[in-house]
């Protein structure tokens, strides 16, 4: 994670689907464009679906990290739209 | 201001809309929208924007729950007869969303009153029943520059459309003046099917979204009509009249008209 500097970082560990991706969509729409979120998501579904969920909303996935607790951590960059 | 997780909960459908987003929410909170009549349009539009978080709702309707209202006022229980409408309809709105904070106006809307009642809304929907009340909303909007949504039903029919002050005609562009008392009958009068207010008055709560958020086409310009025998919806493009004698280049209506009702159109 210290290859990155994190501009924001959202927890949805606290939250389950849909609003799993509502929060961190909410997080994205905050920062600026090519700032970049950290996002700490519980292992399992969240893991395999927000992650693409932000792809597929035009973002960039830099990288993802096992925390090593049955958490992960997404480093995402935020790309404008148009 | 922040979402709370709650909120985020709530709202989770309209966020993951690209067109909506958190920004889209938050305009939508911060947003206040004035019904009038709250009747077989006022009652589906009240719900769905209540629903959808419009942060003020105004409600004005002079009535009470009459057991004639309930076959299409959907806003209106049993358990609400001869409770005035507004106090019916603030009920429900907020039994739908606490967020939603509700004012209500007991009364007719008149000249005297409309100016002062419409001041402080972002959009207004027009779900009356008469055209007296059709005429002073459009002319009081254009006056104050307020943007309404025009809708009128009537057996298996149903139209509407959008007035944005500066974008296209108003309803006096289309419809020059209030038709000979009782040259046209009333729903009273005529009946109407009771979804036919659900059908329409959804599409005004979306045309109230819609300019919220600030997404997609109005209808202005255009006149939607449904008819649900035939299963027909038509959009007629309709031109502004520069010669309108309300919202044309030289208006000729400079205070509002209280136009005379029918007498058996009145206390619907």
């Amino acid at each position: 994670m210290a290859d990155y500097k994190i501009d924001d970082t959202v927890d949805i560990t606290d939250v389950v689907c849909p609003v799993t991706f509502v929060k961190a969509k909410v997080a994205l729409e905050e920062l600026d464009d090519g700032q970049i979120l950290a996002v700490r998501m519980n292992n399992g579904e969240p893991v395999q679906n927000v992650p693409r969920s932000i792809k597929e909303e035009g973002h960039q996935i830099l990288k993802l990290t096992d925390n090593g607790d049955d958490t992960f951590t997404l480093i995402v960059k935020k790309v404008e739209d148009e | 201001m922040a979402f709370t997780n709650e909120q985020l909960e709530r709202y989770s459908r309209h966020i993951i809309l690209k067109e909506v987003g958190a920004k889209g929410q938050k305009k939508l909170l911060n947003s206040s929208v004035l019904i009038i009549g709250a009747g077989g349009l006022g009652a589906p539009a009240a719900m769905y924007l209540a629903a959808a978080g419009v942060g003020t709702i105004g409600i004005a309707d002079a009535d009470e729950v009459d057991l004639s209202n309930l076959q299409r006022q959907v806003i209106h229980t049993t358990a609400d007869l001869g409770k005035a409408k507004v106090k019916s309809a603030k009920e429900t709105m907020q039994a739908i969303n606490p967020d939603v904070k509700v004012n209500t106006y007991r009364k007719f809307i008149t000249s005297e009153n409309i100016m002062d009642i419409i001041r402080d809304y972002d959009f207004i929907i027009d779900g009356t029943d008469n055209f007296p009340a059709k005429f002073l909303i459009n002319d009081a909007c254009v006056m104050a520059q307020k943007p309404f949504s025009h809708a009128g039903i009537i057996r298996f029919k149903g139209q509407l459309m959008t007035y944005v002050p500066g974008e296209g005609p108003c309803y006096r562009c289309v419809f020059k003046d209030p038709p000979p008392k009782d040259a046209v009958p009333t729903c009273k009068q005529a009946g109407v099917i009771g979804a036919m207010g659900g059908v329409i008055g959804s599409l005004q709560a979306m045309e109230a979204v819609k300019y919220i958020i600030g997404k997609g086409d109005l209808l202005t310009g255009r006149l939607l009509t449904y008819d649900a025998l035939t299963m027909t919806f038509r959009t007629i493009k309709l031109p502004k009249n520069h010669d309108c004698p309300v919202c044309g280049d030289h208006p000729t209506i400079t205070k509002l008209i209280d136009y005379e009702q029918a007498e058996c159109d009145m206390h619907m």
